[in-house]
């Protein structure tokens, strides 16, 4: 059984008797493991589609069906639920709670769970470890280069141990270096068997993940292999 | 979401908008400060209430000269001098109302008294044989003076405990003389310390005869006020009654409505410092109602600019797994720590003003109990969680109901 299925996926906006259709007859699936990059121009739907697939929107037709449920079933608290186990988000623009030290924001997404306080901490100085960051506990955000607020948010978008990771244009903000460093990050991520879905409008990046699928309109032009995998080794080196 | 996570996070709120937050809180401070205030005024304005009717007893009628409207106070109380109220109606009174055991009449003024070197300012009362019948007023040396001295309008002086303490310190004051108004007056008795219960201190005063305050010391012929004395409560109203009949008959007045006297007992006069007392109290409570829904206008204007400020951060904790719920509560407990934190400042003020009012009625001679019950400070901190809670709940909702990918947008 696929973790994702997307079957016929519609979604038009309504904004006051405008109708902005954004993603057509959308089909395709992906398995527990991989690390699929959605690519495709500005506007083509990107960050559309892995709201959908993220659970914080919902698809206006078709199915998205999510290690075999139908999402388009559940109520918000469900979703909430759902967004609080199973998906991991990194933005673009890092999204860190200001004036609240490292530590505390990669605690943030535990305190919607039934983790214990005690053990809150501890998984949180373990993910900030796997991104390199276990020196920088107790800094503030606005004391972080961006590749590090970026790491920040890779911590905290694995500390829930999540099925998928969802990563919207993660290095958009960054210089190549520290940008490499997220992909190496998110590639050994991949190799100790996290799902990952990247979004991105960059060639070079997308070649980083193992399928690509390009969207252009709305529609899906394309669904393949990489046939030649960037790997961003030695990038993480660098940061210690 | 932990409470301690929030309140600190409630801190860096307050901390950010210092000059905001306190004049948010400040209505709720005043709010709480005045239902502290009003609980405590009440307590003690029953307190002294209570120590009235023990100090004076139930059984007591005044009469006033001049007509009272209904419940307002007779016009002698309000300074203007009425003179139709003589001795001899009170004597006249006690002889023919089988049910009044004694009765004096009262006259006042206030004076400077030496004795040698010594002086000291203090009032002095003209009252009958009779005071210390009608008042179970105990002596404590010598005596009280006699019908015969006050017929004869005798030189002699009863010393409150207090103004013989001031005048004669450890020295027996008793045959000493002193100065009133020129005229000497021998000391016969000190009276037992009285305390400040009733309306006045009883203690900082001294007695002479009736007669001898009239003719001697005032030039007047009339008494200012009266009280007599009723064997048992129970027979009050029917001897108020016969007053009446016979003060109008001695007066020629044929009918009530011009009447030149007024005639309270104990208990209404106790009711006319009661509704004095509710009249403040509901004065107070209009403040504590006023300032609690301006102070709560106060705390959602605060909130819902907290709301659009953190736009952001409230679809990142939503994109994060937070529930509409979590959100809510997120908020009400920011809006509660803020008005509690008012309301903790203004119980606080409250209890020193009240007490600050305890001590200052003290002062005044008055039998006042400082009390603040357990009871107020829970209603304070309940009224200010309920503001907060009434008044964060629109904010909170206007939150929860962000849609996480706008919020998220958001600039
Ligand atoms: N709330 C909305 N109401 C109406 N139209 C919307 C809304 N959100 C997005 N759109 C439209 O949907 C289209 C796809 O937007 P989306 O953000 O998914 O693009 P994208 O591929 O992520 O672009 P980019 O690479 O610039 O981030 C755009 O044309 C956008 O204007
Ligand atoms: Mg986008």
């Amino acid at each position: 059984m696929a973790l994702i299925e997307v079957k016929n996926l519609e979604k038009e906006y309504v904004n006051e008797a405008i109708v902005t259709h954004v993603l057509y007859n959308l089909n395709f699936k992906i398995d527990k493991g991989e690390f699929v990059a959605i690519m495709g121009p500005s506007g083509s739907g990107k960050s559309t589609l892995m709201h959908i697939l993220g659970f914080l929107d919902k698809a206006s037709g078709g199915q998205f069906i999510f290690n075999g449920r139908d999402v388009s079933t559940l109520h918000d608290d469900e979703l909430a639920e759902m967004r609080s186990s199973q998906v991991g988000f990194v933005f673009q623009s890092f999204n860190l709670l200001p004036r609240t030290t490292v530590l505390e924001n990669v605690i943030l997404p535990l305190v919607y769970t039934s983790t214990p306080a005690r053990k809150r901490e501890e998984l949180a100085t373990t993910a900030l470890n796997s991104v390199g960051l276990s020196h920088r506990l107790n800094f503030l955000p606005n004391q972080l280069s961006g590749g590090e607020k970026q790491r920040v948010a890779i911590a905290r978008a694995l500390v829930n141990d999540p099925a998928v990771i969802f990563a919207d244009e993660p290095t958009g903000n960054l210089d190549s270096k520290s940008g490499l460093q997220v992909m190496q990050i998110l590639q050994e991520l991949n190799a100790d068997g996290h799902t990952i879905i990247l979004v991105t409008h960059e060639k070079y990046t997308a070649e980083h993940a193992k399928r690509i699928l390009r969207i252009k309109d709305g529609e899906i032009i394309s669904d393949e292999l990489v046939a030649n995998r960037q790997f961003a080794t030695g990038a993480k080196e660098l940061i210690k | 979401m932990n409470l301690l996570e929030q309140i600190r996070s409630v801190w860096r709120i307050i901390g950010r908008n210092k000059v905001r937050s306190f004049l948010t809180m400040l209505g709720i401070v005043i709010g709480v400060m005045a239902v502290i205030i009003v609980m405590s005024v009440g307590a003690g304005a029953q307190s002294l209430i209570l120590n009235q009717i023990k100090g004076m007893g139930s059984n007591l009628i005044g009469i006033l000269p001049g007509k009272a409207d209904e419940k307002g106070p007779p016009a002698s109380v309000m300074g203007v001098v009425i003179t139709t109220l003589k001795t001899d109606d009170i004597k006249a009174l006690v002889k023919d109302i089988p049910t009044l055991t004694a009765g004096t009449g009262y006259v006042k003024g206030a004076e400077t008294i030496n004795w040698g070197e010594q002086k000291t300012d203090t009032n002095f009362t003209g009252v009958s044989a009779e005071f210390i019948d009608v008042e179970d007023a105990p002596v404590e040396r010598g005596r009280f003076f006699t019908e015969e001295e006050d017929r004869t309008a005798a030189r002699v002086v009863v010393l409150g405990s207090s103004v013989a303490e001031d005048l004669f310190g450890d020295q027996d004051p008793l045959d000493k003389q002193i100065k009133i108004k020129k005229t000497l007056f021998n000391i016969i008795g000190v009276m037992k310390k009285r305390g400040s219960s009733g309306m006045q201190n009883q203690d900082n005063q001294v007695f002479v005869p009736l007669n001898t305050a009239q003719k001697l010391l005032l030039g007047i012929n009339y008494v200012s006020f009266a009280r007599v004395k009723v064997d048992r409560a129970e027979n009050v109203d029917s001897a108020m009654e016969q007053m009446a009949f016979i003060l109008r008959d001695r007066h020629k007045i044929d009918n009530p409505e011009n009447d030149d006297f007024s005639i309270r007992s104990m208990a209404q006069g106790l009711d006319a410092v009661t509704s004095i007392t509710n009249a403040l109290k509901m004065f107070l409570a209009a403040i504590a109602a006023i300032a609690l829904v301006v102070g709560g206008i106060g705390i959602m204007n605060i909130m819902l600019a907290a709301v659009q400020e953190r736009t952001r951060e409230i679809g990142l904790r939503k994109a994060l797994g937070a529930k509409n719920r979590d959100i809510i509560i997120q908020f009400l407990v920011e809006s509660i720590t803020i008005t509690l934190i008012g309301g903790i400042i203004g119980i606080i003020l409250g209890i020193l003003i009240s007490y600050a009012v305890a001590k200052t009625a003290q002062g005044m001679g008055y039998n006042w109990d400082f009390v603040v019950s357990l009871s107020a400070i829970a209603v304070g901190c309940v009224v200010s969680v309920g503001v907060g809670l009434l008044f964060g709940i629109v904010p909170a909702r206007r939150a929860s109901r962000l849609d996480p990918i706008e919020a998220l947008r958001h600039e």
